[in-house]
């Protein structure tokens, strides 16, 4: 360290406590054993979410969220400013992938059970910024106003819509009104660059001080394995040994990203015509494709109940028993684990696939 | 021995319905029990006829008294008309029809110039000349089941016209008398005009859309012009305009029919104009007239624009396909197509300097549309090295933090 960084550190240190900062840094460890690389998981969703923040904010400087500009203003970004296909491409790809990990960042720790004592605040934060995540997606969705995002806006809220008693207020306070219009955009914006990023700002620093103050799980068989003496307790320094392995997966993606946007750019479409009649085959973005599969093959009625709506209440109840997992899953404990919970989860994910493979074809 | 049961028939019908409610139709009642045909036909018909729907009854034409149920119904004292002749059927229908304060309570939007129309016709005049061959109301319209025009199962619904008009002028033995062409169906029906009208354009021409329905009369050379013109009004007028309308008058030519056919009237292309093996031009013009040099400038002009237009076609399709985004440039050449459009009408002005004034814009944007194409190309190229200098540099990024991990890594730990 030359005597100039040294200076700027330590007059850093005297202001901020950034000594503090470095000795956590210095003393925090990861564990090392057969199931590290799923701690990698949630260091690329956080690093694609910045990438969201970075793309998301140059967006800004040329999205104009009204019904006759913003179509327009996405195709002027495309073809007429400087790397703004990029940009805009990189911020699609970006949004898509970042919900692909956290999907495989919340499914490693299920089976892991990362969950477990004394992290089911962790868990309950992270899925909660799972369903923020996704709230991004459906409302970015909607603010290139083309024909698609228009048409499946309608179908989405319309969903939301059918819930008993509060649905009509629900579907009204989306929409900005009745319909799906130019109140609509302005609201979905609004959520999209304000609301949803202060929600999810907030939930991630709870969610990173959580993980920085209980530390890395370690899996209940590695903990058994160490226990039996069948393995070895390792661990290598969170900085700079882990972090320098973090950085090699940010700079995989950031190629992966690179590459998507240039040989794949993302699609604009048409522009939204709400008078035309809606195209077929319209889809949601592939991560709710298996509830609006699900919701398509559900009879009109089931006993005297509208099928739709058994459908979202089903999807609902899954959600927060999946949120409280922690707390049901009781059993689990040092070097146990409970065999039920697994296979559910399995049966998650094939069901998942499965249906958004019916959807797809 | 068939008068004897006919009146044994009615006789039981008379027995059969006495005492019965008067306003009961002892036409309808007689005649649903008649063997012959002919006879029978009418009653079985008339439920669905159009007259019938409108409230009227048989008396409304043949007269007689429905309220009468023996023979004595049908007595010119009880005025009965019968039958009409062929020759009085125009006058026998025209009696409401050409009564407008008859005909305006049942429709008043229907003409009352039926009649007078046919007169002027060419069924009408021969018919008056004893012709009873000739069409007259019920050859095109039927008897006791006719459907209001509108009807799609009317013979006379713009599409079954020309079958209903074929039925006699596409049979060559019925026509041989009359000495005229019977291929004119089988003609159309190979036209763009039939092939629209197949499609469920029923504002597309038919036979009597030119011929005219009940003054139907073959359009004499002066007025082609002025038939084809009340559909393809641009064309008619630029046409009126152009060297070609004095010419052709002072040769006797008819106007649009010359190239493009009466009947068969098939999707013009731009190989008709010019020198070339399809060209209608060279039919009339030899090598070295004025016409021939500007026929060949103004089909030279009108290829040069659709080469311009297919050529940035391909190269946006192409920049599309690869997921450039150009649809503003697509929106542009949009409008060279529609230079191309005005250019082929503006052929009727028989001028290359008219035409070229309509292509020469059509092929700068057409060619600035080609640009935006291979621009948007070139930027693909550019993104794809561009690309690949990131990825390499990523590489070697990543093999630099590799190397890193194991430099750190190969420290022994304090």
């Amino acid at each position: 360290m030359n005597g100039l960084t040294h200076k700027a550190l330590t007059w850093l240190d005297e202001r901020f406590g950034a000594g503090a900062i470095e000795e956590f840094l210095r003393h925090k460890i990861i564990p090392i054993h057969r199931h590290t690389i799923w701690y990698y998981f949630g260091g690329m969703t956080l690093f694609l979410f910045i990438i969201q923040v970075l793309t998301g904010i140059l967006l800004l400087l040329y999205y104009r969220p009204t019904p006759n500009d913003a179509f327009e203003s996405v195709q002027y970004m495309m073809t007429q400013v400087r790397f703004g296909w990029l940009i805009r491409s990189v911020h699609s790809w970006s949004a898509n992938l970042m919900i692909f990990t956290a999907f495989v960042h919340m499914f490693s720790v299920y089976f892991l059970k990362a969950y477990r004592k004394p992290r089911e605040l962790t868990w309950v934060s992270g899925m909660l910024l799972l369903f923020i995540i996704m709230g991004f997606g459906f409302s970015g969705y909607l603010l290139p106003w083309n024909t698609l995002a228009f048409f499946a806006t309608k179908v989405g809220t319309e969903m939301a819509g059918s819930v008993p008693i509060v649905g009509k207020w629900f579907l009204v306070f989306l929409r900005g009104g009745e319909e799906v219009t130019g109140a609509t955009l302005t609201r979905f914006f609004g959520f999209h660059v304000a609301v949803l990023p202060g929600l999810c700002t907030t939930l991630l620093a709870i969610h990173l001080m959580l993980v920085q103050q209980l530390g890395m799980s370690v899996p209940p068989g590695v903990e058994r394995a160490i226990a039996e003496g069948r393995e070895t307790k390792r661990s290598i320094p969170f900085f700079p040994n882990f972090l320098l392995r973090d950085m090699i997966g940010w700079y995989a993606a950031l190629g992966v990203l690179g590459a998507l946007a240039a040989v794949f750019p993302w699609e604009l479409g048409a522009k939204a015509d709400p008078f035309a009649a809606a195209p077929a085959g319209i889809r949601p973005e592939w991560y709710f494709l298996f509830m609006f599969q699900t919701l398509k093959y559900l009879p009109s009625k089931v006993l005297f109940i509208d099928g739709e709506l058994l459908g979202i209440f089903g999807f609902s109840a899954a959600a927060l028993v999946w949120v409280a997992v922690p707390f049901l899953d009781r059993r689990i404990g040092f070097g146990r684990t409970t065999r039920f919970f697994t296979g559910a989860g399995i049966f998650v994910i094939g069901y998942m696939v499965v249906f958004s493979w019916l959807a797809l074809r | 021995m068939k008068t004897a049961a006919a009146t044994f028939l009615v006789l039981m019908c008379v027995l059969g319905s006495a005492g019965a409610d008067s306003a009961k139709n002892s036409c309808v009642s007689c005649h649903s029990l008649l063997e012959d045909a002919r006879l029978l036909k009418p009653a079985q018909l008339f439920d669905g006829d159009v007259h019938h729907q409108a409230g009227l009854t048989c008396v409304d034409c043949h007269g007689g008294n429905p309220n009468d149920e023996s023979l004595n119904a049908m007595s010119p004292a009880q005025g009965f008309r019968g039958v009409p002749k062929k020759a009085a059927i125009p006058e026998f229908c025209a009696r409401c029809h050409s009564d407008a304060a008859y005909m305006h309570p049942f429709n008043p939007k229907l003409r009352v110039d039926q009649l007078s129309e046919y007169l002027t016709s060419v069924h009408g005049k021969k018919l008056k000349q004893g012709d009873a061959k000739v069409a007259a109301c019920v050859d095109c319209h039927g008897v006791h089941n006719i459907l209001a025009v509108a009807d799609t199962r009317a013979p006379v619904n713009p599409s079954n016209v020309a079958t209903t008009c074929g039925r006699c002028h596409s049979d060559a033995a019925y026509m041989k008398e009359y000495k005229i062409p019977t291929d004119q169906v089988a003609h159309y029906k190979k036209s763009v005009h039939a092939e629209i009208l197949a499609q469920g354009d029923t504002s597309a021409p038919t036979c009597t859309t030119c011929h005219g329905n009940h003054g139907a009369t073959p359009p004499g050379v002066k007025s082609v012009a002025n038939v084809c013109g009340t559909c393809h009004v641009f064309f008619a007028q630029l046409f009126e305009k152009s060297p070609h309308q004095a010419a052709f008058a002072q040769m006797g030519l008819p106007g649009c029919v010359q190239c493009h056919s009466n009947h068969e009237i098939v999707k013009p292309s731009d190989t008709w104009v010019g020198t070339g093996a399809n060209s209608v031009c060279s039919s009339c013009h030899t090598a070295g007239d004025a016409g021939f040099k500007s026929s060949q400038a103004i089909a030279q002009n009108l290829a040069k624009l659709d080469l311009a237009i297919a050529q940035a076609d391909t190269v946006l399709d192409t920049a599309e396909r690869a997921g450039m985004e150009v649809s503003n440039a697509k929106l542009q050449l949009a409008s060279a197509h529609e230079a191309l459009i005005k250019a082929r009408v503006n052929v009727h002005t028989f001028r290359d300097a008219e035409v070229q004034k309509i292509t020469d814009p059509g092929l700068v944007i057409a060619k600035q549309a080609d640009q935006a194409g291979v621009a948007a190309l070139q930027e693909l190229n550019i993104r794809r090295k561009g690309l690949g200098v990131a990825l390499i540099t990523i590489f070697v990024a990543i093999a630099g933090l590799v190397l890193k991990i194991r430099q750190i890594e190969a420290k022994p730990q304090s």
